[in-house]
């Protein structure tokens, strides 16, 4: 079944509400609006207004009150409109959704999934552009993925949803009219778990959410010149697959890591990390990183281009690691 | 009001009293450590209040907390296990004199950002009222609180969609040291900030656990009879100092004031009550002593021969299976 990004965040919500009374979606524009990306298409319709609440925006209040709800038992999906806009949230997210379970020596749990746009679409500005993965996957507590694809995103949010922890569901503005196959009938993918999205023996790239489209991209051009890449997608940026990233660094002996985030202490720096610490004696050449560049979004086109990753720093940096060069 | 209803009031107020008095103690012994809010002055907010409620309801607070958790029927030899981080502890010393939770009673916690529980609180009253049930939620929070905008947030929240929170506003008229003149535009009547969201709002005297109790009963009755938030601000003083790190008085209040504050000590303003109404007399205060002496003793005892947890427990409960 061919369906969009769009889609498939659709059928995972409508299936899980359908499925448990406790859920409810949660944010800014969800009901009669739809959703500011049409996510939502068609929920206050099928489910009402009592599960699907359209909020002042007030992503403190709102976010605080859905993590109170599940403090309570109930399993709430916070839409926020964009990433950007969950930083006024942080405290919610940071302070009490992750460590209300530790704090309390295990008594209390909140099943709780966050999920909206993350990452750059088109000449958005500085404020509406950003790759903030980082910043969660670095707090105990919190889960976090990221799928590229509308099969992965329509599993992956069906096993959120029925996670007993707060979950960061990073979608991307650029994916959600994306097509791709997605299997009939109920399914769910398990938390934590990559997938190779492209065999190869010369060099291994791992991308996640949009940078996956890219590095595929980019696998097919260096195929041409006889570079056979294989292609990792973590898809849950953590827990991090370690096992599925280190397993197919040891057998192409090289890597390149793509994301769309700033470089400094960005996920990728982790992913070389603990490469370096579980297969350096396989590594043929170091590790090179694709990142965004560590610049506030600029406006304009051109500069905007240069800020994010494309296809020819991806096979520059494969034929770096293949050919030295 | 009969004698046993007076005399167990101020049980539970002489019990948080002088289990706070002994927490200080085992502070200064460094069987405590981090940061120590004590509650002492104010026990007659959190008695009355929790005294006006079922034993489901929910009760959420600050990081000021051990009169609440010990108002809801916490046992007193887990609490202060928790503040000696004992294995046995409420949290099993993960949690700490802030972060107290006794989820079995519905005492969803201590949190210690401040403003930041109070959308909490609204999201506990929304499930109450997602799952048409009864129960209501006490948010207590102090006056520090009322600027940050997580407290507006929630006022507009629970006012918007009628959720069953009363918001208790203890004004203790120094968010740590900084008078409430000084950091509350609405200072003189506190109140006031709850009903510009539409919110009923009263003013109570937090000295008076009577009339702190039948405040809330008249409050909880309505709120749990057709949902919508309150707001009860409850005047009242802290005797100790901010924590541990800050004496009594310090350069923000003079001596004075806090000597002139403590002649209306709400245990001795319920004493006086029950005396003049004949209700109870010294033997029966002394036998009171004795008992909670015993309960404190015993608790800080149950705590000291506690195990701290196992090295294990350090990477337990981060996440739920």
């Amino acid at each position: 079944m061919l369906i969009s990004y769009r889609e498939a965040l659709n059928q995972a919500m409508r299936e899980e509400m359908r499925r448990d009374d406790r859920v409810f979606l949660i944010g800014e524009e969800v009901g009669y609006y739809q959703g500011a990306f049409k996510v939502s298409k068609g929920f206050v319709e099928e489910f009402g207004t009592q599960r699907v609440l359209d909020t002042p925006i007030t992503e403190a209040g709102f976010t605080g009150l859905a993590i109170g709800a599940a403090m309570a038992g109930l399993h709430p999906i916070v839409e926020l409109m964009t990433f950007n806009f969950g930083i006024l949230a942080l405290d919610q997210i940071v302070n009490n959704a992750a460590k209300i379970r530790y704090m309390s020596g295990g008594q209390l749990s909140v099943p709780l999934v966050i999920r909206g746009p993350g990452s750059a679409a088109h000449q958005l500005g500085a404020q509406h552009s950003q790759s903030l993965e980082a910043w969660f996957c670095h707090v105990p507590g919190l889960k976090v993925i990221a799928p590229a694809t509308p099969h992965d995103a329509k599993g992956l949010l069906k096993s959120a949803v029925r996670d007993s922890n707060p979950v960061i569901f990073i979608e991307a503005q650029l994916l959600y009219s994306t097509k791709g196959d997605v299997a009939e009938g109920e399914y769910t993918i398990p938390i934590g778990q990559a997938e190779v999205k492209r065999r190869g023996d010369d060099v291994t790239i791992v991308a996640y959410s949009k940078m996956l489209l890219l590095a595929l991209e980019a696998a097919e051009d260096l195929a041409r010149e006889g570079i056979q890449a294989e292609v990792v997608d973590p898809r849950t940026l953590k827990p991090l697959d370690v096992q599925a990233i280190v397993s197919s660094v040891q057998k192409t002996g090289r890597l390149v890591i793509v994301e769309e985030g700033w470089r400094f202490a960005g996920l990728g720096a982790q992913i070389a990390e603990v490469v370096y610490a579980q297969a350096f004696d396989y590594l043929d050449a170091p590790i090179v990183r694709v990142t965004g560049v560590d610049v506030p979004m600029p406006y304009t086109r051109p500069l905007e281009d240069a800020a994010i990753p494309d296809r020819e720093r991806v096979r520059a940096a494969v034929r770096q690691v293949v050919k030295g060069s | 009001m009969d004698r046993d209803d007076l005399l167990s009031l101020y049980r539970q107020m002489l019990l948080i009293r002088r289990f706070e008095e002994k927490s200080a103690e085992m502070y200064a012994l460094a069987k405590i450590g981090g940061f120590l809010h004590l509650y002492i002055g104010e026990e007659a907010i959190a008695v009355g209040a929790i005294a006006a409620i079922r034993a489901n309801d929910y009760v959420i607070t600050a990081y000021r907390d051990h009169g609440h958790c010990l108002a809801k029927g916490s046992e007193p030899g887990r609490v202060m296990a928790e503040l000696f981080g004992k294995a046995t502890g409420l949290c099993k010393g993960k949690g700490g004199s802030m972060h107290l939770v006794d989820a079995r009673r519905n005492f969803m916690g201590g949190y210690a950002i401040v403003g930041g529980h109070l959308p909490l609180a609204t999201g506990l009253a929304f499930a109450v009222k997602y799952q048409k049930r009864d129960q209501v939620v006490l948010c207590f929070f102090g006056e520090g609180a009322v600027p940050t905008g997580q407290a507006h947030e929630a006022f507009n929240l629970a006012a918007l969609w009628k959720l069953p929170v009363i918001f208790i506003c203890e004004n203790n008229r120094y968010g740590m040291g900084t008078p409430v003149q000084r950091a509350v535009a609405l200072y003189s009547n506190v109140a006031e900030t709850a009903r510009a969201y539409g919110i009923e709002a009263e003013t109570v005297d937090g000295m008076d656990v009577l009339a702190v109790r039948t405040l809330m009963k008249t409050v909880v009755t309505k709120v749990r009879s057709a949902p919508h938030p309150s707001f009860v601000e409850a005047l009242t003083y802290r005797f100790m100092g901010h924590s541990m790190a800050d004496p009594s008085h310090g350069h923000y209040r003079s001596k004075e004031e806090v000597e002139e504050e403590r002649t209306r000590d709400p245990l001795l303003l319920l004493r006086q009550t029950i005396m003049n109404r004949g209700l109870g007399s010294e033997p029966d205060f002394k036998r009171l002593e004795r008992e909670v002496g015993e309960i404190v003793a015993a608790a800080v005892k149950f705590a000291d021969e506690s195990p701290f947890p196992a090295p294990t427990a350090l990477e337990e409960d981060v996440y739920a299976e």
